[in-house]
């Protein structure tokens, strides 16, 4: 992986930076030491490595306002970071980079149950601003599975799913405002407690834009009443076929659950292994389907789902009596990355959408691809919305393996988009799909894209190097050669 | 003036292309239901995109559904509705209030004016449900952006970028939407009797209870010519058995104080619809009519400051957050009353007015969309400038320089 390469000018002058960093953050909030800044050397995609120049922990808007302009007056760049969690190497330090990190942003600044939102700084802990609201019978409903680590910033920032993101949506569709510092030192508003952002929806832009475009400093998010009540399905399919069309015909019957998950025989078998909730251990693939609602709905619904799955051929039915046994449903499910980082020294977790339809041949190539690079695959798949998350087994410490291992990763990546869907569905695509933009997108519809980001910061000093296979200048891409005078179309049908 | 009418992705791309070259700005008009929206242009070519019409793929189960953008709305949803599904943002089509009631509106209109219905507060904006587009931007140059599948974080976001944008930083030439099952059974519970400030509390309590509220509105008395007394609106979708436990409990948690009625299928969608197209202010024309969004708690108590400050009539939708107001007699259309009271008395209001309609002369006199801080006017600014340097595409529908 190549990041861009380091500016000399700015490694000579890290002293000074440091110095002029201190009178911005004073205190502990400049981390220079080499071990302290150990800490902040990846993310969550850790075969990435980097020291980053020196670290700083601003806790005030007024000093991340003030890092922004002074980095951009001295041409430094700035990696902004909130837990550290990505999984595509969003928050990847650079050496000659300031990594900002979010953390002491970690206070709630109202509730308003009467609009139903809450106002966080970014270093919430997404499962805090549940638990924030939970004694009044609210939530927040996108749940990543790393909720009680993630911050919301970064949820904004990588616009984060979770396993209820097919009835609840993805961040996107949960966020109403949000306040970002902009690499000038701006401070601006976007949206607020009302619905729908004033002017061009800026807000939809930053959300998922990786760290690229601003500093989210404050988030204004839509809380839900709990539902009612919940039970969960968990049911069996010899064949992945069977599955792959047992949740088509859900979703065609009109039915939206609160979640649709799909495991296949390797996955079923490291989460039973770990957890023992009697996973049925003798079938290719696994659903679990939550139902949420009132009691009457849930019935009605379970009825609904439990003909179709026998119509698919469905092998063992099993429907949870009590929240405990919901939950212990799900705990598998939930555990799957560390059930599989047990029966492998290291595991790779992929994050690509297909068209659901073509799951079973999705599977089935993966087996193939599996062979081929000689390295197992488990699969969890978030069934409702197509979102796959394959996890590659392999150990780091044979040489070659890690090469492998993400050789593998772009070829199911490569078949997700040949197949019509995407390069990532929730995760991201930092550093680790970056250079695989091109399958998905042409020179022109990048070019597009990264005008955008020239429009938020024209010196690209906002985390460089991730996303886009190409660092551009903005002069060269705003460059347009227009033939003046002329009418070059003269077939063009006119009226 | 000269009309471009492109039949396909290249002859699009040919009309940009030659407007850009001979520096004349377009503008850009579908089923043209909306053209009286936004600041007046005066532009020496019209793009008519009314031929990039046609439902491109829709696979029910994989809840997608692809179109070419000037696809007209109602093709798309009898198309859902042959399979139980719907745009489940409920497109306004606002075709009678704008005096055009044999125009068609499109699929990528609604989505270019991000406009959503009462379900807003449930299921989301048009933006929500906007997955990914092909286009031709102000720099003549074809591009894509999201993809087929509702669920996608590869690279920005650029969808929600162009909804809202009102047709000022590209020409859509396909659009993926995301749909969802309709609901197999609706019933409306109606309360009247309810002063705004009752209105207001009923609305926040119904949204706060798990009863999955689909829709809310309030008709307060006299001040909509429909309504004699105040009326709050609360609607339930989902399974028959659900509709019917949820009525119930609806009922008894919330109305002990007023009486109710229960509107079910029918008499249930000629409200909504009729909330959704703004009917309670209908026949009204020579008002200024204006579309407020501000946080839901705060509704009621905007539409009865309004009509304190000016001649206005007003009700709301999507639980308070919508404030729909129809002005008489204000020189600025009420636009100065509107923006004060949505910044409120302590200055930290949020929220924003659209001059839905007005005349040409208001509509560029006054600013037609709320008007920003100068850092995101400049900021939006510089967005125009990306997508659109030559400012060859609506130049001036939403600000004045750009
Ligand atoms: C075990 C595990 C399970 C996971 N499960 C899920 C899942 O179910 N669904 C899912 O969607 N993701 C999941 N993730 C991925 C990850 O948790 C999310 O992407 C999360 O949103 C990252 O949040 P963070 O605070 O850790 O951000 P970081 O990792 O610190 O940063 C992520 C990106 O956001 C940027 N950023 C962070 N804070 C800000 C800010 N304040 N302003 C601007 N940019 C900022 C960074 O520059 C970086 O590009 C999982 C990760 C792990 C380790």
């Amino acid at each position: 992986m190549k990041m861009p390469t380091p500016d000399a000018a700015v490694l000579q002058r890290r002293a000074e930076i440091i110095a002029a960093l201190r009178q911005i953050v004073p205190g502990e909030g400049v981390i220079v030491s080499e071990t302290e800044r150990r800490v902040y050397e990846s993310d969550g995609l850790t075969a990435y490595r980097q020291l980053p120049m020196v670290v700083v922990l601003p806790s005030r808007v007024d000093q991340v306002a003030a890092v922004l302009s002074y980095c951009k007056e001295m041409g430094v760049k700035v990696v902004p970071r909130g837990a550290g969690t990505s999984l595509s190497g969003g928050a990847l330090p650079l050496a000659d980079g300031v990594l900002l990190g979010m953390a002491k942003f970690n206070r709630i600044l109202e509730i308003d149950y009467d609009n139903r939102c809450v106002i966080a700084q970014p270093g919430v802990t997404n499962l805090a601003l549940s638990q924030a609201v939970e004694q009044a019978g609210f939530y927040y409903a996108p749940d990543p599975s790393s909720q009680i680590a993630c911050t919301i910033g970064g949820n904004v920032a990588e616009n984060s799913g979770g396993v209820h993101c097919l009835k609840y949506g993805l961040t996107t569709n949960n966020i109403l405002g949000i306040e970002i510092v902009t690499m000038d030192g701006e401070v601006i508003r976007l949206g607020g407690k009302h619905f729908d952002a004033e002017g061009y929806d800026l807000l939809g832009v930053m959300t998922g834009s990786e760290g690229l475009l601003g500093v989210v400093t404050e988030v204004t998010v839509r809380i839900l009443p709990k539902p009612t009540a919940a039970r969960a399905m968990l049911i069996g399919f010899a064949k992945t076929e069977d599955a792959g069309e047992c949740v088509a015909a859900v979703i065609g019957a009109g039915i939206i659950p609160g979640g649709m998950e799909m495991m296949d025989r390797p996955a079923i078998h490291a989460a039973e292994a770990f957890v023992g909730v009697g996973y049925p251990l003798d079938v290719e693939a696994l659903l679990i389907v939550e139902l949420d609602g009132p009691p009457a709905e849930i019935d009605h619904l379970i009825g609904k789902v439990e003909r179709i799955a026998r119509d698919h051929h469905a092998t063992a039915i099993r429907i949870s009596r009590d929240d405990a046994e919901r939950l212990a449903f799900w705990s598998g499910r939930k555990a799957a990355f560390p059930a599989v980082g047990r029966i492998s020294p290291d595991y790779y977790c992929m994050d690509g959408t297909i068209p659901r339809g073509r799951l079973a041949q999705v599977l089935s190539r993966m087996r193939n691809l599996s062979e081929t690079h000689g390295l197992g695959v488990a699969n969890v798949f978030h069934a409702g919305d197509g979102n796959l998350h394959p996890l590659i087994l392999y150990d780091a410490n044979k040489p070659g393996e890690i090469e492998r291992a993400e050789a593998f990763g772009s070829d199911i990546l490569r078949l997700c988009v040949e197949v019509g869907g995407v390069l990532t569905g929730e995760h991201g695509v930092g550093v680790e799909k970056r250079d695989l933009m091109g399958t998905m997108f042409d020179e022109t519809d990048l070019a597009h894209q990264q005008r955008l980001k020239c429009a938020f910061d024209p010196e690209g000093l906002l985390n460089p190097g991730k996303v886009f296979p190409q660092l551009h200048r903005c002069a060269e891409l705003g460059r347009l050669h227009v033939h003046s005078g002329r009418l070059p179309f003269p077939d063009l049908p006119r009226f | 003036m000269t009309r471009f009418s492109p039949a396909d992705l290249k002859e699009l791309h040919d009309a940009v292309g030659e407007a850009l070259a001979a520096d004349e700005p377009l503008e850009l008009v579908a089923g043209g239901s909306k053209r009286d929206l936004g600041r007046p242009m005066q532009t020496p070519r019209t793009l008519d995109l009314s031929r990039l019409s046609g439902i491109r793929s829709y696979e029910p189960s994989e809840l997608v559904l692809t179109a070419a953008a000037a696809t007209p709305l109602d093709e798309v949803q009898e198309l859902l509705a042959e399979s139980g599904q719907m745009l489940a943002f409920e497109p306004p089509e606002w075709r009678s209030l704008f005096g055009s009631p044999l125009s068609r509106p499109t699929l990528g209109g609604v989505l270019a004016c991000n406009l959503s219905g009462p379900r807003r507060i449930k299921a989301g904006a048009a933006r929500d449900h906007f997955l990914g587009f092909r286009a031709v931007s102000g720099r003549g140059e074809i591009f894509k952006s999201g993809g087929r599948v509702v669920k996608n974080v590869t690279g920005y976001d650029l969808s929600k970028l162009m909804a809202g944008s009102y047709g000022t930083l590209a020409a859509l030439e396909e659009v993926s939407v995301k749909v969802l099952p309709k609901p197999e059974h609706v019933a409306t519970v109606v309360l009247c009797g309810l002063d705004p400030a009752a209105a207001a509390q009923v609305m926040s309590r119904a949204l706060a209870l798990p009863h999955e509220v689909s829709a809310a509105a309030y008709l307060p008395a006299g001040s909509v010519p429909a309504a004699i007394v105040g009326i709050a609106a609360l609607r339930l979708e989902g399974p028959a058995p659900s509709v019917a436990f949820r009525r119930e409990r609806l009922i008894s948690e919330l109305s002990s104080e007023y009486e109710s009625t229960v509107l079910e299928d029918q008499a249930s969608a000629v409200l909504w619809r009729a909330v959704r197209e703004v009917e309670p202010l209908a026949g009204l024309n020579e008002r200024v009519l204006w579309r407020i969004s501000v946080a839901p708690a705060r509704g009621a108590e905007f539409g009865e400051a309004i009509a304190h400050s000016l001649d206005a009539l007003w009700y709301l939708d999507w639980g308070g957050g919508l404030v729909w107001v129809a002005v008489a007699g204000a020189e600025d259309g009420g636009a100065a009353v509107i923006r004060d009271a949505i910044r409120g008395a302590d200055g930290h209001g949020t929220g924003h007015a659209t001059l839905i309609r007005g005349s040409a002369a208001l509509r560029s006199g006054v600013a037609v969309f709320e008007p920003q801080t100068p850092s995101l006017a400049a900021l939006a600014a510089r967005v125009k400038d990306a997508f659109d340097p030559h400012h060859i595409l609506n130049p001036g529908r939403m600000a004045e320089r750009s």
